[in-house]
Formats: structure tokens, C-alpha cells, sequence
């Protein structure tokens, strides 16, 4: 395999669900410091394809390569490749019972096996990150949709990850809500923070992203800088779509 | 002998040793039990081909029996293949069985209510299936299950008087040997009636705090914040 600096592979992914394929070949590289957005009509495998990258749907063909390691098929040491491999969702999924700051630290602790003040000291400074710091006793039930969601990504930033996976990660939230949480996502990008990023805000995509991956039918349809993707007429199933949201 | 006499001297006395036995099975009987119960649940829930039916017949066989069957098998029956338990051990292990089956089920029904995003995020930081269950399943499980659990907390400590069948004198026990020799029947088992009623408050108390000590904002009773979308 080529390497191009690339840090992360996936190279002809596929994954079907019953008779109907969601993924039919999918294959990108990401260097270090990229933010990858991948927009596109619902039901076309973005999400599935994130998921196929850490292996929390196994794909059924292709491969993920992350520093040269081969991440399919890794069995056992799948679990070491996800301590790489941050994730984020739609919903969140806080751990109910654990307040703000112990969901950060608990991967730190169990996984990691960091001592207890080292624990909570890094747990500390990647709320500060997210500016959470004051709410980290707080549980997830006392936290707004936008401050949950930034406790996760609080969560996947204190395993100090190569990547980090977004799957729509403000679907779930109001407009007021999505911004503050966009905010901390745009920062991560500028601090150099390698995202791959599925999402609808066509205004992140534009202004975070390094290469916006258009998806339509479980492939990569056209992808490109966002500047030459969004004004390149060339590009017209984009533009089509992209049409199709402002309507 | 008048009946104050009788209460101080006799009655109390008899039933307090007693009460030491019966406390002395809840005891041993109890956090045993829970073990299991978490293990069959576990077991049940995630324990795939092999382990999983294993533990549900083993659930179907304890819920599908009385338990005095179980204790009479456990004492009179396993001496004919050689296994001999004395009577106190007997019954405990007859209490475990039968507590740890029922706790298994409102252990499962437990991490049923959880959310699968709980354990596909704890996937996606690294953990383990087993680092997941242990560290955010079984938490979350164990703090819903509390009512459940609690109330079989309590069954345990009125059928642990089931012992004196095995001729454990216990609580009851006591005060049988006490009524048949003062034939004083009514007296004596309205009091044991008293000791056990208390035992029942006592537990019904400690699980309150229990509850609130443990208790998370929004996870139990269905609370959920305004402000969550």
C-alpha cells in the first residue's frame, strides 16, 4: 500500500445490511491534521462508515489501515486501536450514571489504567477544553443537548486519539445548541485535530473542512476542497443536493 | 409463671439465639446470593451458546420448584451419593440457589431498560465487553434493580426460617420449641411475628438510604431534566 503520510486507510469498504448494500466500495486516506466532511442524502452509509472504520460494524470486505496497522480483523486488539480511534454521536451516549467529569475519566482510568489525580487532572483540562470545566460534577441529565455533547467530546479527547470519528453529531440538537458545539469541533480542527466528520451543517463543512466527501448510494460520489466542490460546477450531484437543503 | 416472667426468662431469651442464627443465614446468605444473581444475569445476558441456556434453565428449575424441595434434596437427599452438608450449611446453600435465581431476574430486566449506546461507547473508547459490563452495565443495572433486589432481600429473611426444617434451629425454630413446651402458642409466634416485622422495617429503612445514597439525577423514577432534548 501507498503511504502519502497517510495515517489513517480505508481502502474498498462494503457492508450490507440483509439484501441491501449500504457500503459498495468506499476507500479514502486521511493525513494527519485533516478534517474530512462527509455530507449526503440519509440512508447512503455515512454513519455505517464511520462505524466500519472502528469496527463497531465490522465491515464485510475492504480494510482500515491506522499507522500501517491493519484495524480489521485485529480481534483482541481492536480494543487498543479504539483508544485511537475517538468517537462521537448523534446522541451523545453520556454514561448516565457517572457525572460530567468521571465520563471522561472513566476510560482513563479502566482502560488506560492512569492513576486516580493524574486521571482527574487530565479529565479537568479536557473539559476546560470544552469549556466545561465548571459543570464537571454536574450528570448528564443535568446537562443542555450542547453541553452534553461536549462532555463527549471531552470523553474521546482525553484518550489523546489520532482521530476522532463525528457521526452527525448535531442532529440532535437545536441551532443555539449546535453552534456551541460546532465552536469547540472548529477549534479542535485549528489545534490540528484529525476529524472525520459526518454532518448536515453545511457552514462547518465549508469553513473546518480540508475535503468535503459528497456520498450518494453507499459510494463516494465527488469530493474536493470545499471551495472548488461548492462553486466548480463540475461538481453537480453536490450542487444538486446541496440545492435540494436550501429549498 | 405469669406471662411477664414468661416473656423476659423464657420467650426472649430463646428467640434472641434464635435471632442470632436467623441473621447468621440472611448473613452469609445474602451477599452470596447477590453474587450469583449477577453472574446469572451476566451469564444469561452475554454469556452466548453455551453459557446462556445454562443459565436460564438454571433460573427455570429454582423459579419452577419450591424451595423447601430444594432444602429437603440439599439435606436428606445428597447424603445417598456421598455429599454431606450439616444442616446450616445446607440450608445457605439452598437460600444462595433460590435468592441468587430471583435476583437474576431483576438484574436482567435491569440491564434490559439500558441503552445499547451504552455499551457501543464504552466500546468505541477501548473497553472490553467484560471493562463495559463491569464498569458501566452492571452499575447502572445494579442501581435500577434496587427495588427488586431489596424485595427479595426481604423474602429471603422471612423463608430462611425454612432452616428449621432442616432442624436449623432459627428464629421460628426457637419459638416453636418454646410454644410446644409452654404450650403457648399464640403468645410466642405473635412475638416471632414481631421480630421478623421488624427485620423487614429495619431492611425497608436501610434500602431508603440506600436508594437516596446511590441515587443519580435522572437515571431512576423516569426524571428527565427540561433541558435535555
Amino acid at each position: 500500500m501507498s503511504t502519502n503520510n497517510y495515517i489513517l486507510n480505508v481502502e474498498d469498504i462494503h457492508k450490507s445490511f440483509g439484501n441491501k448494500e449500504v457500503l459498495c466500495g468506499v476507500s479514502f486516506g486521511v493525513r494527519k491534521g485533516d478534517t474530512k466532511v462527509f455530507i449526503g442524502p440519509s440512508g447512503t452509509g455515512k454513519s455505517t462508515l464511520l462505524r466500519c472504520i472502528n469496527q463497531l460494524t465490522p465491515p464485510d470486505r475492504g480494510r482500515v489501515w491506522l499507522h500501517g496497522e491493519e484495524v480489521t480483523g485485529s480481534g483482541p486488539r481492536i480494543n487498543h486501536f479504539r483508544q485511537k480511534i475517538g468517537m462521537v454521536f448523534q446522541n451523545f451516549f453520556l454514561f448516565d450514571h457517572l457525572s460530567a467529569i468521571e465520563n471522561v475519566e472513566i476510560a482513563l482510568l479502566k482502560v488506560k489504567k492512569m492513576k486516580k489525580e493524574e486521571a482527574r487532572e487530565k479529565a479537568l483540562s479536557e473539559l476546560r477544553q470544552v469549556g466545561l470545566e465548571d459543570w464537571a460534577d454536574h450528570y448528564p441529565a443535568e446537562l443542555s443537548g450542547g453541553q452534553a455533547q461536549r462532555v463527549s467530546i471531552a470523553r474521546a479527547l482525553a484518550m489523546d486519539p489520532d482521530v476522532i470519528l463525528f457521526d452527525e453529531p448535531t442532529s440532535a440538537l437545536d441551532p443555539e445548541l449546535t453552534r456551541e458545539v460546532l465552536e469547540v469541533m472548529r477549534k479542535l480542527a485549528q489545534q490540528g485535530m484529525t476529524m472525520l466528520v459526518v454532518t448536515h451543517e453545511m457552514s462547518f463543512a465549508c469553513s473546518a473542512a480540508t475535503e468535503i466527501l459528497f456520498m450518494e448510494n453507499g459510494v463516494i460520489a465527488e469530493q474536493g476542497a470545499p471551495e472548488t466542490l461548492l462553486s466548480d460546477p463540475q461538481y453537480t450531484r453536490t450542487r444538486n443536493f446541496l440545492g435540494q437543503l436550501t429549498d | 409463671m405469669d406471662q411477664i416472667t414468661f416473656l423476659t426468662e423464657i420467650l426472649l431469651p430463646a428467640l434472641m439465639s434464635g435471632l442470632v442464627v436467623t441473621l447468621q443465614l440472611i448473613a452469609v446468605s445474602a451477599p452470596f446470593g447477590l453474587l450469583l444473581g449477577i453472574g446469572v444475569a451476566v451469564g444469561r445476558q452475554y454469556g452466548g451458546g453455551i453459557l446462556s441456556p445454562v443459565c436460564k434453565v438454571f433460573v427455570y428449575l429454582i423459579k419452577g420448584t419450591p424451595l423447601l424441595l430444594l432444602l429437603i434434596i440439599l439435606y436428606f437427599g445428597l447424603p445417598s451419593v456421598g455429599i454431606t452438608f450439616s444442616a446450616f450449611t445446607a440450608s445457605v446453600i439452598g437460600f444462595i440457589l433460590c435468592n441468587g435465581a430471583y435476583n437474576s431476574e431483576y438484574i436482567r430486566g435491569a440491564i434490559l431498560s439500558i441503552k445499547d449506546g451504552q455499551m457501543v461507547a464504552a466500546q468505541a473508547l477501548g473497553m472490553t465487553r467484560l471493562q463495559a459490563i463491569r464498569n458501566i452495565i452492571l452499575p447502572q443495572a445494579l442501581i435500577r434493580a434496587i427495588p427488586g433486589l431489596s424485595n427479595e432481600f426481604i423474602y429471603l429473611i422471612k423463608y430462611s426460617s425454612l432452616a428449621y426444617m432442616l432442624t436449623v434451629i432459627e428464629l421460628s425454630g426457637a419459638g416453636k420449641l418454646v410454644a410446644t413446651k409452654y404450650f403457648a402458642y399464640t403468645e410466642t409466634f405473635m412475638v416471632v411475628g414481631l421480630v421478623y416485622l421488624a427485620l423487614v422495617t429495619i431492611t425497608t429503612v436501610a434500602v431508603n438510604l440506600l436508594e437516596k445514597h446511590v441515587s443519580v439525577p435522572g437515571m431512576i423514577r423516569g426524571e428527565t431534566s427540561a433541558m435535555q432534548l
